[in-house]
């Protein structure tokens, strides 16, 4: 039964975490500092108290904490397991890409590896170099692995429900600016919607742009920004990157004929490249040569005004939209 | 009783430290440092006393709460503030920020920010140091929450089997973030742990500097023989949050105030009182380093912010 609550984005995602707690005693929920404090951002609030010992602390021990969840998952638990930082995953990138990757492959279907794993990803001003990648391009890499990324508390309500249903691994990447901010009606008990599928933020004729995470708040103010000079655009934003909705895509651009892909992550080897690969190799007739608009090519600086120069802003999503539009 | 110069030197070392803590958290927390920022208050007897035994050769790495590990390693107290604050003179000019600098023409080799990564990098100096005739002591701090890092076991272990002149400092103050230690572990004795991988190992009281100092100048000695690694537990307190904001809620009652009562430089002003040292000798020792902090600072604010068109320097030669 559907009902709507008040929530921020974390609170979005402890009500889906409660309901999965709820309505699938297979889930086990745990990570560093997720029980008894609740969390670092306060996610996991009150989940402790309300489902006992299948929400419990880990030691910091990442390689510990997923290879523990890969095998809990192949012998019929559902793990879900934070990883505070997707900086910190790559302590224990092994258990993601050469195990719980391969579970139901190499095993020709006979195991599965039903795990969860919420991490969040991103600069916030100050953040040390370790403290604020954007790595979601070295999980879609990995064949096997699904990733969501959402923005909203509708999403991270919604996502999170999916990954935990989801009978594979899914990296659910969470932001941490988004964890407290303005509570919205979130529709709550609703059918679990399956994985895939975009949100279109706008709608427009002029360009189709392809965006995920955190970033998507200065994609739409930089629309609204170029509106004034009579520019529209389709704001596609990739909730889930695997699955990828290309054919979404495809027939926005097949409208615009014209594509601007935007992250947060740098651009080289980033998921833009492949967004913008798998539209030219389409063949669908493009106006201008399609853009992407990234993160610089560097590490991530703490002080705030050289990290302001080396991640998107808002200006360079407007000029990037003036150049591929020609307006 | 005698009172030793390096007692009032260990003193004046604990407050800069604790002072150049506070300073940082009032730039926090009005909005001139922003982030995370993890404070060393409480701990300061485990960085003076360490760093009162080091030589210049030897390499120090650090965790996230590494300001006071810095200063007492020889940073100046600018280049670190400076740091934080963003500024061109800052000792990365502000690439670091709070948790991740270093200043290796001092022997500091850096602040890290991965929990544990710090102990495997510092066999490799200890490494190097058996090729390049160095005589480098690598040292490396970390948590008590850092040993259930595989990769400090690994660290430990590689140095064991090879003899490197490593010294594993674990400042086990009791919580990793919002967690006691005590739940994370079974056995809370975590130089056990070293034992069992060949390495000496002691527990000593990290909230006195003397017997900080004494177990890393042996540990020193011994890895400058040839003779390995040691680790060293030092047994603090943080009384402080794990970053600012932390409302420690997860600590029981009346610990907080206890704590406060055995922090290292109440203690030491306690035995120094004791031992006759007027109320006014201690007052000019805080004072001391309240007037070097505070001019650290005014300078470290002086100086223009790193300039945004260098952000893409230094990333490859
Ligand atoms: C690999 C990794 N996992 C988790 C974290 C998040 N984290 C930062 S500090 C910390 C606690 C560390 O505790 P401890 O080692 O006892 O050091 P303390 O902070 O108490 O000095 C955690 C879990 C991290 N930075 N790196
Ligand atoms: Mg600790």
């Amino acid at each position: 039964m559907s009902e709507t609550a008040k929530l921020t984005y974390g609170g979005a995602i402890n009500a889906a975490l409660a309901r999965c707690l709820e309505q699938m005693p297979e889930t086990l929920l745990f990570g560093e500092d997720v029980a008894l404090p609740g969390g670092v951002f306060g996610v996991t609030r009150g989940l402790r108290k309300a489902f006992g010992e299948r929400v419990f602390d880990t030691p910091i021990s990442e390689t510990a904490m997923l290879g523990a969840a890969v095998g809990a998952a192949m012998t019929g638990r559902r793990p879900i397991v934070e990883i505070m930082w997707a900086d910190f995953m790559l302590v224990a990138f092994d258990q993601i890409v050469n195990q719980a990757a391969n579970v139901r492959y190499v095993s020709e279907g006979r195991l599965a590896a039903p795990l969860t794993i919420r991490t969040q990803q991103g600069n916030a001003p100050g953040a040390c170099a370790q403290h604020s990648q954007n790595l979601e391009a070295l999980l879609l890499h990995v064949p096997g692995i699904r990733v969501a990324m959402p923005v909203d508390a509708q999403d991270a309500y919604d996502l999170t429900l999916s990954a935990v249903t989801c009978d594979d691994p899914v990296v659910v990447i969470e932001n941490r600016t988004l964890y407290a901010g303005a509570k919205s009606e979130v529709r709550i008990g609703g059918p679990v919607e399956p994985i895939g599928g975009h949100r279109l933020r706008r709608a427009g004729d002029d360009v189709t742009i392809v965006t995920w995470g955190a970033i998507t708040g200065s994609v739409e103010a930089a629309v609204d920004l170029v509106a004034e000079d009579g520019i529209s655009a389709d704001v596609i934003e990739a909730v889930w990157l695997n699955p990828f909705d290309t054919e979404a895509v495809l027939a926005s651009v097949r409208r615009t004929g014209r594509l601007l892909v935007v992250h947060e992550a740098n651009l080289t080897g980033g998921f833009g490249a492949e967004v913008v690969a798998r539209v030219c190799e389409s063949g669908v007739p493009l106006s201008a040569p399609p853009r992407r608009v990234g993160a610089l090519d560097t590490r991530i600086p703490a002080a705030v005004q050289l990290a302001q120069a080396v991640l998107p802003q808002t200006g360079d999503i407007v000029d990037a939209l003036r150049a591929v539009t020609g307006k | 009783m005698r009172v030793s110069g390096e007692q009032l030197a260990d003193l004046l070392a604990m407050w800069r430290i604790r002072v150049l803590e506070e300073t940082i958290l009032s730039l926090r927390l009005d909005g001139r440092i922003v982030g995370s920022v993890h404070l060393e208050n409480g701990q300061e007897a485990i960085p003076v006393g360490a760093c009162r035994m080091l030589r210049p050769q030897d390499a120090l790495y650090s965790t996230y709460r590494g300001h006071g590990w810095a200063l007492a390693r020889g940073v100046p107290a600018t280049g670190i503030m400076a740091e934080l604050l963003y500024r061109r003179t800052g000792v990365n000019g502000g690439r670091g920020g709070s948790a991740h600098f270093s200043a290796p023409e001092y022997g500091f080799y850096g602040e890290n920010s991965i929990v544990g990564a710090g102990a495997p990098i510092a066999v490799g100096a200890a490494l190097a140091a058996k090729f390049d005739g160095s005589g480098r002591v690598a040292v490396t701090v970390f948590g008590d929450g850092a040993m259930n890092q595989g990769g400090v076991t690994e660290a430990m272990n590689m140095a064991a089997a090879m003899d490197l002149p490593v010294v594993f400092i674990c400042e086990n103050n009791k919580y990793s973030e919002l967690t006691p230690i005590n739940d994370m572990v079974r056995n809370p004795d975590l130089s056990a742990r070293a034992h069992a991988l060949g390495i000496p190992a002691v527990r000593v009281d990290g909230n006195d500097p003397a017997q900080v100092a004494t177990a890393v100048g042996l540990a020193v000695t011994t890895a400058e023989h040839g003779r390995g690694p040691t680790f060293i537990e030092a047994t603090t307190r943080r009384i402080v949050g794990h970053y600012i904001g932390d409302a420690q809620s997860y600590r029981p009652a009346g610990e907080l105030a206890e704590d406060e009562k055995h922090e290292p430089i109440v203690r030491l002003k306690k035995q120094l009182t004791l031992q006759g040292v007027t109320a006014e000798t201690l007052d000019g020792v805080e004072q001391r380093a309240r007037t070097e902090i505070a001019a650290a600072t005014e300078r470290a604010l002086a100086a223009p912010l790193s300039d945004p068109s260098t952000a893409r320097e230094h990333l490859y030669v």
